[in-house]
Order: structure tokens, then C-alpha cells, then sequence
């Protein structure tokens, strides 16, 4: 990105000011050099953004943004019901309330080491991944309209986990006003059989060990310490969450004209949030919120009965669950009120901090976990929300390194066997059925999430507290 | 004088672009269904068994490839297949097209990575100078 067509408001903090339709200001939060390497269509995507009806404060974009689909993928942005604010479709993204959890095992680094290759195998052969695998669990019509309504709680109804999981999980693990009947049949023919699988892409499923510890007192509220094992699940709401954002784009470019939004480009398809259509969409994205959080829940239950085959002295209790491709009803302060906005987070992590009411109790005195997920190759890390942040970005951080490269550049670079062949050498064992499928996903193609991480937390968006190295990682 | 029919990938900096060129917009639209299989695994070794029907309609060229496209995602998905040879007829608004293939067979197949959805991003249907019609936009992956 040119720098000449910023503000320099600090050296994280650059600003794209109001300009042609712009309603309020664009703020990227990352350092000189991530600004350099970010995609010129970030600009274009942040400006556009601000353009929407409704818009408040401005149009964020987070220190990992790169070029998405209307929105930048970590973009934040919230809007205002009652001044004609809407609710975008390409504002949430395709993998409605992809995210990632992290569970503690109890073990350390020492009981992992001689028993890694068996716990790959049977971590791989457990959860279901990549492109054709299909989940053990097949939902009929109830069970799936049930499952909607009810996330991850309905998920340890079933017998998947525990209610103390649920404590742990954003929204208490059940995401309110879900409406399954907004749900079209495609969508849930869609996900008949993908309950419990990991799916391909960027998704993971690793072990990790705690290889540094920047602020002790918060890893020691989190229960982290170094040396230890965490196992971490990167997922989304599968084909579900994916036909839902499909059909609503189409439905929300076809109707734009007519709810008077001139859109600046198709993906940022929208809907007045008082609309009907605005309305079912909510009820459809809160439901694919249900199936990512029961989703999430399922797999945890599986990867616990992996480690009770393999190390039975192992316990997972959940850590916690972050989604990245929301929106939600949240209070925010504008100028001198507080008002609900519907916070649209694409590719970004909620990050509330300390006394935040939405926390639940055993976070509410130190905020919650920041969980950024890294490359199969190099680092993870926990951070924790700051209550500086709700006034930043409306309470965002980054969720990720963000690609590099593109799939189609790393396949001329690296072959899929290579890339395992260098990753054991340092320890780390892989999985995957698709050895195209690690080459498209070799660490080289992701930028550096260290330097993301920094930037995040020298802009006061959230706090380092742990970097997380992988030992084992189960890819789609 | 146009070339002859082909499909290809370009880039895009987390997903894939697929692109369809044909002496027609119906191979066009053909050719980015063998693009989209494509990322996923190489068509070649996709035997075209069974054939799947698949009706799409949409107000505009460029909606109706997108439609195509996430047709073809939404059966792959839900029968567990695989797509190698396609047919397209387009009359005014709405797409009749037949899809060739086979069962997701994880070994032989060794398939690469899920197609979310086909998105409006880079996205054109249009007849080039030299004559060839293009069709292309970005999968998420």
C-alpha cells in the first residue's frame, strides 16, 4: 500500500481520511512495514466500507488485513439501526463465525514428545478432514433445526463435553435470536453430514507447546505456563455457514437498488438491519454462529477421546472458543452516548478487556483470550483484551498472519513432501490427506504472525501473553 | 478468430481465481467448471461416470457463472463428488448444464482444498477483442 495516501497519526496507527463517499474515516492499525506489504486493494476495501449507511466511528482494519471480499479480511466495522445502519452478508465473510479454540491437556512437552506420531495418527484418523470426509454425526431435520438454535449448548446436551465448556465459550456457547428457519434447505443438506469435521483450507488441528510467557500474571489467570501442551482447533461453521453467506450475497446485491444502497462493489452487499431481508439474514448468520460454536464442540469432544487413547492421564478442560467472522449486537460509546451496534468483525477476534460485562466471570477481572492462530511452521499466541481497545476498534484485534502469497505461488514453490520433510526436522509431525493441500499452506505463504502480533499489541488492541509453538498439526 | 477453449488460474492473495476462455460464452462458462475442479485436483484423473443436471438463473451473465459455479459447489458437497467434463446451454437468463464425475476418492483423488464459494470479487463474463469469450472470478477457499 502507498503510504503517501495515509495519515500518519503514530507509527501504528495510519489514517485513510474521508474522501468522495466516504461517511467516516478509515483507521488501519498496523506498523510501517505491514502497511507497505498490505494488498492496495486494502485501501480500497476500508474506503468502501466507510461508505456504507449507518456506519459509526469509522472503518478499522487490523494489523494482519489483507484483500478480501468487500471487506478487508480483518476488517471491523459497526453500524447504527437507527441511522438507516446495515448488515452485510460480505461484511461476515463465507465461513460464518470461523474461529478457534484452545484447550489445556494438563500435560507438559516431556509426556508429548515420545508419543507425537501415534498422537497424530489417531488425531487424524478421529476427526474428520479435508475435502469428501464426512462427520460420524448425520442430523435430521429436528435434530439439525435444534442443533441451529442451540450451538455448542445443544452440543453437550448431546453428550459432547461438559457444561463448564460452555462457560468458555463467547456467548456462553449459544448465540441468541438464531432463527433455523432462515436457514435454507440447501444450506442444511449442506451440513447433514459435516457435523464434527475440520474441513481443508487454512484449518488446522495442532498441538502446541508454550514456548515463552510474556506477562505472567495474566498466563497464570489463563493457567498457562511454559513447557506446557494446549491442543488448538481452527474451524468454521462448514457448509452450512459457506451456502448461508452464498445465497444471502446474491440476494442482498439483487435487492440493493431497491433499499436505495449504491454499493461500490458487489461483495459489500448489504441490507438495511430493520429490512426483512436484513433480519433474516441475522437469523440465519446466528444460526451458522450455533453450527460453528456446536461444530467446535464436537471436534473437542472427539480430539479428548484421541488423548485418552493415547496419554489417558491427559485433561482437557477448554481455555477458550474466539469466532472471526461475525456480527454481533454490542454496546460502544460514539461521541458522548453509548449506543447497540451491530459490530461486523471479518477475519477479526473479538478482544474485550478487563470488566467488560459480556466476559464471562472467570475472565471479567483480567479480559478475555485473544487466540491467534499461526502457520503449521511457526508460532500461535494468546493474547488478552484490553479495555483500551473498545475505544480503538470497537473491542477487535487481529485473528491470524494473513497470506503472503497466493495458493497459486506457493505451488510453484514448494512441494507438499518437502515442506513435511522440513517441518520433521524441527519436530514437527503433519497430517494432512492432501500433500497439494500443505504445499498451498506452507508457513512461507503466510507473513510473519510475530510481527502481526506486536503490531496488535503496541496498538493497545490487545496484550501479548503467550507464543504457542506446533509439535503435531492435522491439516485438511 | 478466437482460440481454442481452455481454462486457467490466477492469482488472488488468499484464494484462487478461476478463469473459463472459449469461442463461446457457453465453453467459456464450461471451461471455468474445469477451472474450479481444478483447485480442488486434477481434472484428468476424474472419471466423468455419472452425470448430475444442474438449472441456474440469474438476471445477469455475471451472476449466472456465480450461480454455475456454486451449483457445482453445492453438489460436490452434498453428493461427495468430483467434476471433470461439463456441458452448458444458455438461454436468456438460465443456465442448463451437466456435470460428469465421480465419488470423492480421498487416495486417487488426493483432493487439495474445499471450494467455499464462488464470490464477485474479479468477477466478468465478457467477449475479448480477439473474439473469445472469458468468464472468471475468485473461489473462497
Amino acid at each position: 500500500m502507498d503510504l503517501c495516501l495515509l495519515t500518519r497519526k503514530s507509527d501504528i496507527e495510519w489514517w485513510i481520511d474521508p474522501h468522495g463517499a466516504m461517511r467516516v474515516p478509515g483507521i488501519i492499525y498496523a506498523t510501517e512495514g505491514l502497511v507497505r506489504e498490505m494488498d492496495a486493494k486494502v485501501y480500497e476495501q476500508v474506503a468502501n466500507v466507510a461508505t456504507l449507511p449507518g456506519i459509526e466511528r469509522a472503518s478499522y482494519a487490523m494489523p494482519d488485513a489483507h484483500w478480501g471480499y468487500g471487506f478487508p479480511i480483518g476488517g471491523v466495522a459497526a453500524f447504527d439501526a437507527d441511522r438507516g445502519g446495515v448488515v452485510s452478508a460480505g461484511g461476515v465473510g463465507f465461513d460464518i463465525s470461523c474461529g478457534v479454540r484452545t484447550l489445556h491437556t494438563g500435560l507438559t512437552r516431556q509426556d508429548v514428545d515420545p508419543l507425537k506420531k501415534q498422537l497424530a495418527d489417531e488425531l487424524s484418523r478421529s476427526v474428520p478432514a479435508g475435502v469428501g470426509s464426512v462427520g460420524r454425526l448425520h442430523l435430521g431435520r429436528g435434530e439439525m433445526d435444534a442443533m441451529l438454535a442451540g450451538g455448542a449448548r445443544w452440543a453437550v446436551e448431546q453428550g459432547y463435553g461438559t457444561a463448564a465448556d460452555l462457560d468458555r465459550i463467547e456467548e456462553h456457547g449459544c448465540m441468541a435470536a438464531a432463527k433455523p428457519e432462515e436457514v435454507s434447505a440447501h444450506a442444511k443438506e449442506r451440513q447433514r453430514d459435516e457435523m464434527g469435521t475440520l474441513g481443508s483450507g487454512n484449518h488446522y488441528l495442532e498441538v502446541q507447546h508454550v514456548v515463552q510467557i510474556f506477562d505472567a500474571a495474566v498466563a497464570s489467570a489463563f493457567r498457562l505456563h511454559e513447557g506446557d501442551i494446549v491442543v488448538s482447533v481452527h474451524c468454521g461453521s462448514r457448509g452450512l455457514g459457506h451456502q448461508i453467506g452464498t445465497e444471502f450475497l446474491k440476494r442482498m446485491v439483487v435487492s440493493a437498488a431497491g433499499h436505495g444502497i449504491e454499493l461500490p462493489d458487489r461483495e459489500l452487499a448489504c441490507a438495511p438491519i430493520d429490512s426483512p431481508l436484513g433480519a433474516a439474514y441475522l437469523g440465519a448468520m446466528r444460526a451458522a454462529i450455533n453450527c460453528a460454536l456446536a461444530n467446535r464442540q464436537i471436534i473437542t469432544h472427539l480430539v479428548r477421546k484421541a488423548f485418552a487413547q493415547i496419554v489417558p492421564k491427559a485433561e482437557l478442560p477448554l481455555l477458550y472458543d474466539v469466532s472471526h467472522n461475525t456480527c454481533k449486537v454490542e454496546s460502544h460509546r460514539v461521541g458522548s452516548v453509548v449506543k447497540r451496534l451491530f459490530v461486523h468483525r471479518k477475519g477479526a477476534t473479538r478482544a474485550f478487556g478487563p470488566g467488560h460485562p459480556d466476559l464471562p466471570a472467570a475472565f471479567a477481572a483480567i479480559g478475555q483470550p485473544v487466540l491467534i492462530g499461526g502457520t503449521m511452521g511457526t508460532a500461535s499466541y494468546i493474547l488478552v483484551g484490553t479495555a483500551d481497545g473498545l475505544a480503538r476498534s470497537f473491542g477487535s484485534s487481529c485473528h491470524g498472519a494473513g497470506r503472503s502469497m497466493s495458493r497459486h505461488q506457493a505451488l510453484k514453490q514448494w512441494r507438499g513432501r518437502q515442506v513435511i520433510d522440513e517441518l520433521a526436522s524441527r519436530g514437527i509431525v503433519i497430517r494432512s490427506p492432501s500433500s497439494r493441500g500443505v504445499a498451498e499452506e506452507a508457513p512461507g505463504a503466510y507473513k510473519d504472525v510475530t510481527a502481526v502480533v506486536d503490531a496488535a499489541d503496541r496498538a493497545g488492541l490487545s496484550r501479548k501473553v503467550a507464543r504457542l509453538e506446533p509439535v503435531v498439526c492435522v491439516k485438511g | 478468430m478466437t482460440r481454442a477453449a481452455r481454462w486457467e488460474h490466477f492469482d488472488h492473495s488468499a484464494d484462487i481465481g478461476v478463469r473459463g476462455v472459449g469461442p463461446t460464452k457457453e465453453a467459456a462458462f464450461e471451461q471455468i467448471a474445469l477451472a474450479l475442479t481444478a483447485t480442488i485436483t486434477d481434472p484428468a484423473v476424474v472419471r466423468p461416470n455419472v452425470a448430475v443436471e444442474i438449472l441456474c438463473e440469474a438476471p445477469s451473465d455475471e451472476l449466472l457463472v456465480v450461480d454455475w459455479l456454486n451449483a457445482l459447489v453445492y453438489e460436490m458437497a452434498t453428493r461427495h463428488m468430483l467434476f471433470s467434463v461439463f456441458t452448458v446451454i444458455l438461454e436468456d437468463s438460465r443456465l442448463t448444464g451437466t456435470a460428469w464425475g465421480e465419488p470423492v476418492d480421498i487416495g486417487r483423488h488426493a483432493p487439495a482444498v474445499e471450494v467455499k464459494g464462488a464470490t464477485y470479487t474479479a468477477l466478468r463474463v465478457a467477449q475479448d477483442p480477439d473474439g473469445a469469450w472469458v468468464a472468471e472470478c475468485v473461489v473462497d477457499v
